[in-house]
């Protein structure tokens, strides 16, 4: 088979310093399906944002059937035949199917919109592909699996010869992926070129043709399906490049303070993002919970921190049901949370650093009267924050948003850490932050564990996960796949191998991760 | 009692909620359409006396109603842009720029009333022309239908085609279904090379004209002068009329009629014993209250959807839904 | 903010400000037949004598009520325009207890003031119940409420309180010992001054150092992290508009017992929308309030006079202030130098840290 696209020595600095793909080779023949893996981070969505023209690359080149191309923009992108489907679909929910198919090409009949046409052309594209939508319903009303398809004719409508799928399955039912997939195979028969960007080691040799595999914003190799199985892939795409080692003690844990039964939380598409996760974190231990994001870690959070909602089972801290607590009542508690969307939920970019670390315990007394706030103490303990954290600022009253992202993420810290908690949840607590900060937030993590406190550490990050953690779990699916008493005594293979659900643990193994 | 009923079910009651639903109906169908583009034009109140100015000014310099009622249109239409200019390049948040517009709206046109016609108050010094009212032949003879559609200003019928214009407009045109697009996603829009800036001037020009129509019946129909703040809150009544008409035309037209209705009352009853200034007060009593049901109305028709998908949250999840 | 920012949003409000004079310096030599004149009386009248710059200060005190009022409710992000109502049916309330009530001097204006104040706060209050139980938009109802709150109260009046012996639609005399009284003879500068130097100060420290002002603050900047750090958001959203309604209301009542000997507005004052302007300009900041409301006072009465004495109409003033309004409201007004300056100060923040 040719070679339809090529793309050489793409090099790609974000504006915070990350590396995020380092003199990538990447190429596509016409006609297949070709997968793209990789662990969060990895760079494969940077990748193809290059190639879609929603990035810019700082070095290399781009070159179809031979031909430098330059993609600036999604609208160049799409004038060379190159379609994205995005995760998040890019539909207007009120109109019709039709109608977002033909959206900004339109065809007129006058000055009307020639309704007509736009239904015809999507019954004719549909049967094509096979991919049927009807063209009057209104895509609110549509299934998410209609959704997709209808994104994916969006593109070949728009003269797509190279489809990029993101991530297509995530939001799929399995009878949806099957179809899908047919679907998928349809396409390349008609000499349809396809990326498939995956997780799942399963959907890629069941669909793929070849497979390139990404770590650390390099490509780790590209290989013919059938000639790797899925270990291998698993090994070549988890692994550490660096090993970051966190000095800490043996832990000693003690009694449990977060106890978590037969969980179920529900995401946005009312799917079960967990289903039935029962474990317990207790005093002076870091439990890790290692998995590619999005497999229910951020609505367990959510659940236990009380920003989102618990289904059913049971979330306690220290013995108190949390279910039904105000998140001020969980706080009291003595839960804190180091959220993953740091600029959303955790600061006010606007207000100063000092309004940012009392939002949580300004109403304490130590920093309030009966009506007046303590200004002397409030700036005294915010002064004693910002040298003990060592956030850079030119004054306590200086805006949040105008400090680098590990300034930041060190006021959010501060902020938790400083409320004498007995749990800490700490949900990706490092990302996109330089390493000065990363070591000295792990370092603070691994204090106030010696401390007393129970810590339960999310991240999509390995070296983090395994470093700092004293034991872990795997979650996939919704479901703990595995426990390790002994963070460290887990091989990074295995722990691929549960992480993309190739393996799982019987359920006595991983029972024991409830401690009563 | 008795003699309100019989007042409200006399046809003249019929003609002069028309009457009085005019230029509230191109003020909705102004705030329709920019909604509808994303953008909230609070600005209409403005605009309205705006234009009813222009109108009275441009008929009394040319002697021509058709003119007055091209500066009024014309008049809304560049304030529309102006609205757009200071939300979308100064970045100024519209609200606070619609706000800004009425401000200027109501003291410069007293302003420049002034200076034209020498009074404070009233245009009554200007030799102001009045648009057309129209007979229409075989409607006009039927007893009581005749009596409430026919006879009307030129404006009251281009209100009501208006109606019809705007559903074509936003639901068959190509244009339409970029502004659709544009307020409900502008991320889809823009990834499918829709310029989603350009698409929203268009619609607060568009809006502007609309809400331009409504001064230039104002001052050239509903009475024959201007006089100062005249649109008495029309404007934001056109707001409300349009989230109570769930942000469609013919919602629109039935909610704009509502208000029109109780305005029409207000006029009846005033000729009754019944305080005036209470009477006065139901137009906006009445939007209040549309609103509310409309709002709580929706709440429930979501909430019912959310159990119908799956259990609700715990007691902090759901209690914060509402500032969402 | 620090010192360099705050110097930065004085120069932008300077410079908006000077913009909009030089708008209106245009106009004047437009319209005027005789500009030098009409501008001498537009920019110096209020300082010509005792009794104008008395005028200054009498409109300054309603507008430090509303703009204080409007910097609360804006402060949570809230766009409820009903300090408008607010004063209007504060001020009807007011005159009710004034005229049917008797009681002792001292006691009197306190009760009508403090019943005034809670009527208005009731009318800024149901926008933000409203709000939070089902999110109708307290833009619209605020509006809404502001008409209703008119006609009511002439209602009110005209037939519970109208004295038909008077001329025009007015109503009864106020009863002697509920009126304020006067501070500055020759004036109509009551003792009401003295409660708006008072709100500005408890504005200010409720706003700063208090957790209420706190949680305020917060919310508006950003609701979601207000939630996540454990704050009833929604509580936030109803009590700061009804502040802001109490605020609004007790600037009516005082206004009216201030100023006046019975009650005789036959329109909304229009002090709701001026508020607006003093917010913005003085940034939603209770200690800024009084320089924003002196300002735009002195605006008023300067143009007011410039229009007794010349060919131009005080409406003008209109223009000048949306246009300032539009422009420090604007984020892509001086934003360049802004971010150049934010840039200057984040590089020496980390150059000073890495001295440490």
């Amino acid at each position: 088979m040719d070679e339809l696209l090529r793309m050489e020595g793409i090099t790609k600095v974000y504006p915070n310093g990350i590396v995020a793909n380092k003199n990538v080779d990447f190429s596509v023949r016409a006609g297949e399906i070709h997968g793209l893996v990789g662990e969060n981070g990895a760079g494969k969505s940077t990748l193809m944002k290059i190639l879609f023209g929603l990035n810019q690359a700082e070095e290399g080149r781009i070159t179809l059937e031979g031909k430098e191309i330059r993609v600036d923009s999604p609208y160049a992108a799409i004038g060379h035949g190159i379609g994205m489907v995005h995760q998040h679909f890019m539909l207007v929910p009120s109109l019709t199917a039709a109608e977002n198919l033909v959206m900004g090409l339109e065809p007129r009949k006058g000055i009307y919109l020639d309704i007509a046409a736009a239904i015809r052309t999507t019954e004719e594209l549909g049967k094509k592909y096979n991919l049927i939508v009807d063209p009057k319903a209104t895509v609110r009303d549509l299934p998410v699996g209609i959704k997709q398809r209808l994104e994916i004719l969006k593109a070949l409508f728009r003269g797509a010869r190279i489809l990029i799928l993101d991530e297509p399955t995530a939001v799929l039912t399995p009878q949806e992926t099957e179809e899908l997939f047919s679907q998928l195979k349809l396409l390349r028969e008609q000499g349809n070129t396809i990326v498939f960007i995956s997780h799942k080691l399963n959907e890629i040799k069941e669909l793929c043709d070849r497979v390139t595999i990404m770590r650390s914003g390099s490509v780790q190799g590209t290989f013919d399906v059938s000639s790797v199985d899925e270990k291998d892939i698993s090994r070549l795409m988890v692994g550490r490049d660096v090993i970051l080692e966190v000095e800490k003690d043996e832990a000693e844990p003690a009694e449990t303070v977060l106890k978590v039964r037969g969980l179920v939380v529900f995401d946005r598409f009312k799917k079960r993002a967990v289903d039935g996760v029962s474990f317990s974190v207790r005093r002076g231990e870091i439990l890790g919970i290692a998995g590619v994001e999005g497999n229910g870690q951020g609505e367990l959070v959510e659940a236990i921190t009380g920003l989102g909602a618990i289904a059913a089972g049971e979330v306690s801290v220290n013995g108190k049901d949390v279910d039904g607590m105000s998140i001020r009542e969980i706080r009291e508690a003595g839960v804190c949370h180091v959220p993953e969307d740091r600029m959303t939920y955790g600061c006010a970019p606007n207000l100063g650093v000092e309004a940012n670390l009392m939002s949580c315990n300004h109403d304490s007394p130590e920093f309030t009267g009966p009506v007046f706030l303590k200004g002397k103490e409030i700036r005294a303990n915010s002064q004693r924050l910002i040298a003990e954290y060592a956030v850079k600022c030119s004054s306590p009253l200086q805006e949040v948003g105008m400090l680098s992202g590990g300034n930041i993420q060190k006021v959010v810290v501060a902020r938790e850490f400083s409320s004498g908690p007995s749990l800490i949840v700490a949900d990706q607590p490092t990302r996109g932050i330089d390493v000065g900060a990363t070591e000295f937030i792990r370092a603070r993590l691994v204090e106030l564990r010696d401390a007393g406190a129970a810590v339960l550490l999310v991240s999509a990050d390995l070296n983090e996960v395994m470093e700092l953690s004293d034991s872990l779990i795997v979650m996939y699916g919704g479901k703990i796949r595995a426990y390790a008493p002994d963070a460290k005594a887990v091989g990074e293979e295995e722990l691929g191998l549960y992480m993309l659900g190739l393996k799982n643990q019987s359920s006595e193994e991983i029972a024991r991760v409830v401690h009563d | 009692m008795n003699q309100v009923l019989s007042l409200i079910f006399a046809p003249e009651f019929g003609y002069s909620v028309l009457r009085v639903t005019t230029p509230i109906l191109f003020a909705t169908l102004g705030a329709l359409i920019a909604d509808k583009a994303g953008v909230t034009n609070i600005a209409l109140e403005g605009i309205m006396l705006i234009a009813a100015l222009s109108g009275v000014v441009f008929s009394a310099i040319t002697g021509s109603a058709g003119v007055g009622l091209l500066a009024a249109v014309a008049a809304g239409g560049l304030v529309g842009l102006f609205l757009a200019y200071c939300a979308l390049k100064l970045r100024t948040d519209i609200i606070l720029s619609g706000i800004a517009i009425n401000l200027m709206a109501s003291g410069g046109t007293v302003f420049a009333l002034f200076l034209i016609a020498g009074d404070k108050g009233i245009s009554s010094s200007l030799a102001s022309k009045v648009l057309p009212k129209l007979t229409i032949p075989g409607i006009s003879s039927i007893p009581v239908l005749g009596t409430i559609l026919s006879g009307h200003n030129v404006l009251t019928y281009l209100a009501l085609a208006m109606v019809a214009v705007t559903f074509v407009f936003l639901y068959k045109t190509p244009i339409g279904l970029r502004i659709r697009a544009v307020g409900e996603n502008p991320n889809a829009a823009a990834s499918v090379g829709i310029g989603v800036t350009k698409i929203q001037y268009m619609a607060l020009a568009l809006s502007g004209m609309m809400a331009g129509l409504g001064g230039a019946y104002m001052s050239m129909g509903y009475v024959s002068w201007f006089s100062k703040n005249m649109t008495a809150g029309r404007g934001f009544i056109a707001l409300a009329a349009e989230a109570m008409g769930g942000a469609t035309p013919l919602g629109s037209l039935l909610t704009s009629l509502l208000f029109g209705f109780f305005d029409a009352l207000s006029n009846t009853l005033q000729l009754m014993k019944i305080p005036s200034e209470f009477v006065n007060m139901l137009p906006y009593a009445a939007t209040v209250v549309g609103l509310v049901v409309y709002t709580v109305q929706k709440t429930r028709r979501e909430r019912v959807a959310r159990e119908a998908a799956g259990p609700t949250g715990n007691a902090a999840a759901s209690g914060n839904g509402a500032t969402r | 903010m620090t010192k360099q920012q705050r110097l930065f949003e004085v120069v932008r409000t300077g410079l908006a400000i000077l913009i909009a004079l030089v708008i209106a310096l245009v106009i004047i030599l437009v319209v005027s037949d005789d500009p030098g004149d009409a501008l001498y009386k537009f920019l110096l009248g209020p300082l010509g004598s005792f009794r104008h710059f008395g005028n200054v200060i009498e409109l300054m005190i309603p507008l430090v009520f509303t703009g204080i009022a409007i910097s609360i409710m804006f402060s949570a992000a809230q766009f409820n325009l009903g300090a408008e109502g607010g004063f209007f049916i504060g001020a009807i309330a007011t005159a009710f207890v004034a005229i049917k009530f008797n009681l002792p001097p001292v006691i009197h204006p306190i009760v009508a003031i403090l019943f005034g104040s809670l009527v208005g706060s009731l009318f800024c209050g149901i926008p933000a119940v409203l709000k939070v139980k089902w999110g109708a938009s307290e833009l619209v109802s605020s509006l809404m409420f502001n008409y209703i709150a008119f006609f009511f109260g002439l209602f009110l009046i005209n037939y519970y309180l109208r004295d038909a012996s008077a001329g025009a639609m007015v109503s009864f005399l106020f009863k002697p010992t509920a009126l304020l009284p006067k501070l500055v003879p020759k004036t109509r500068i009551s003792v009401g001054i003295f409660a708006a130097v008072a709100l500005v100060a408890v504005a200010a420290l409720f706003m700063q150092k208090t957790r209420w002002g706190f949680r305020i603050r917060l919310t508006g900047a950003n609701a979601k992290f207000s939630q996540y750090s454990g704050i009833d958001t929604n509580a936030v959203v109803v009590y700061s508009q009804v502040i802001g309604g109490f605020i609004a209301g007790l600037g009516g009542s005082i206004e009216l017992l201030g100023m006046y000997t019975r009650f005789s507005w036959q329109n909304l004052p229009g002090y709701g929308w001026d508020g607006v302007i003093v917010a913005i300009l003085a940034r939603n900041n209770p200690l800024f309030v009084p320089i924003a409301a002196f300002f735009l006072a002195y605006l008023r009465i300067g143009a007011d006079i410039m229009s007794r004495y010349s060919d131009v109409p005080n409406e003008f003033v209109a223009l000048i202030q949306g246009t300032i309004i539009i422009l420090i409201a604007a984020s892509s007004f001086l934003a360049k130098y802004r971010h150049k300056l934010v840039f200057k100060e984040a590089t020496r923040a980390v150059s000073a840290g890495g001295d440490r």
